[in-house]
């Protein structure tokens, strides 16, 4: 007989037993030994139908085909550059992959972009040996100047981010900046004339730090309303 | 990895920070808790901002060193765990650790702040030593100033454990009411040099970003007893002029807060 043993929404810790019985089925970051289905990390279960998946709360960025991240430039090789990209794994952005224009095969490559400089780039390419290959060609994708950069837990992007991206527009709104958020966890944020850098880091580390309570986005915009004095 | 130097630099042309502070200002809240340890000789806990340093003063009978055998010692040692920050790892101390092991036993030790002759018991053969061990739980930067505000609460709230009569060992589980004898009460002030400008209390963010730093030990009378510099650059004589005058100022500020810990304690 099959049996649900955890109830929706609560906390579990991996290796816990969420399932008993073959009616139901492992989904993310859950598996399944035998006849039982365990969780793979810490999260909140959510049970939809017949599956079971549970939703991280901590844990690394795993890189994904197609994510837009921040990355920085560490070293400068022959034909591109490798970049550390908050996870485990160094990234490699090739020259043609970083600019359009021609480049010359002698040229200096620091001119374009160089080591320590932040650049927003999007995964092209994901090994299973989890080599990851960068690219810049999209008019949404560039070298960082100015602003700063901001390190959160990349599990709670997809809450800073909000529905529809409801969340960072509405930050954005309120502080008056221009917001990049990283599927890696960092995010960059440069104010436009007379914006608040400051105010939207608040407001980001309290989405942050409050992304697992509900009503997040009344409380957010309560908090960007009074410190804004709208 | 988080590095926003080029605006770091352009805020602190406009006397600003990251977070809003001015250039000069602590982050807040200062806290100073002592006695949280049950088994040392004395302890203390040190928050500035999200940075908390433990500190913890253990006291040991040992055989004097030969070339000073009427004088007790001390000994200071920093571990910097992987709970307090993602960039450190388990294993022997690091070159950081160190720094800020030394860093902090050479405000004490040169300004003579401890009466290491007055811990001799006797001469050639037993005297108390002074072991400082400094824990931060959470590394938010500036850990030179929040070690050394630790290690001084610390020394403050030590009491001697009594030694036995008989055999002459040291009772761990009494207690006595004998404080160390401390003559002076030395603090420390790092101050960081980014472009152009100089900064207190830096964060993370804003260490990774210093060109150069200079740690001033003072005393309450204004008397530097050590310093240590760090970073790739060099700094003009009159930066460091400079630097001794806002650490003088900040010592002050620091003093205060000690002070007023202290104070509400009795």
């Amino acid at each position: 007989m099959s049996e649900i043993l955890v109830e929706n929404k609560t906390v579990v810790i991996p290796g816990e037993i969420l399932a008993k019985g073959m009616d139901y089925l492992p989904g993310e970051n859950t598996y399944r030994e035998g006849e039982q289905i365990f969780s793979k990390s810490v999260g909140l279960t959510s049970i939809s139908g017949r599956v079971i998946k549970v939703t991280s709360l901590s844990g690394p960025y795993k890189p994904k085909d197609g994510d837009k991240i921040i990355c920085k430039v560490f070293d400068i090789t022959l034909s591109g550059w490798r970049l550390k990209t908050n996870t485990a794994y160094n990234a490699m952005l090739n020259v043609k992959d970083a600019t359009r224009r021609f480049v010359r095969k002698d040229e200096d490559l620091t001119k374009i972009i160089d080591v320590n400089d932040y650049i927003v780039a999007k995964v092209i390419r994901v090994t299973s040996q989890k080599l990851i290959d960068l690219s810049m060609n999209d008019p949404d994708l560039f070298k960082i100047n100015g602003g700063r950069i901001i390190k959160i837990n990349s599990q709670k992007v997809p809450r800073v981010i909000g529905k529809q991206g409801s969340m960072v527009s509405m930050i954005k709104k309120f502080t008056n900046c221009d917001i990049t958020v990283g599927q890696n966890g960092l995010i960059f944020v440069r104010k436009r004339d007379n914006g608040n850098e400051c105010l939207a880091e608040k407001a980001i580390k309290l989405v942050e730090k409050e992304a697992h309570i509900g009503g997040l986005t009344e409380r957010v915009e309560t908090f960007l309303k009074s410190e804004t004095n709208q | 990895m988080i590095n926003n130097t080029k605006t770091i630099i352009q805020l602190a042309s406009e006397g600003k920070r990251l977070d809003n502070r001015g250039l000069l200002d602590y982050r807040q809240p200062i806290k100073i808790e002592t006695s949280i340890s049950k088994s040392a000789e004395g302890s203390a806990k040190v928050t500035i901002g999200d940075t908390v340093v433990l500190a913890g003063v253990k006291m040991s009978l040992e055989k004097p060193y030969s070339d000073s055998p009427n004088e007790g010692g001390i000994m200071v040692n920093a571990e910097l765990i992987p709970l307090s920050s993602s960039e450190y790892e388990p294993g022997p101390p690091g070159i950081k650790a160190v720094e800020l092991a030394r860093v902090t036993d050479r405000g004490i030790r040169e300004s003579h702040a401890i009466d290491f002759k007055k811990l001799c018991i006797e001469k050639g053969e037993k005297a108390w030593f002074v072991i400082i061990d400094i824990v931060p739980l959470n590394d938010a930067g500036n850990l030179f100033d929040a070690a050394g505000l630790a290690a001084l609460a610390a020394l403050k709230e030590t009491r001697l454990r009594p030694i036995d009569e008989k055999t002459g060992a040291v009772d761990y589980k009494g207690t006595t009411d004998t404080p160390l004898p401390l003559l002076k009460e030395t603090l420390s002030v790092t101050v960081g040099k980014v472009g152009n400008h100089l900064m207190v209390d830096p964060t993370v963010e804003e260490e990774s970003s210093f060109s150069a730093r200079l740690t001033v030990a003072t005393d309450k009378t204004g008397t530097i007893s050590a310093l240590q510099k760090g970073g790739d650059e060099p700094m003009t004589i009159e930066e460091v002029g400079q630097i001794v005058d806002i650490a003088l100022d900040k010592a002050k500020f620091l003093r205060s807060i000690m002070d007023e810990c202290f104070k509400n304690k009795k």
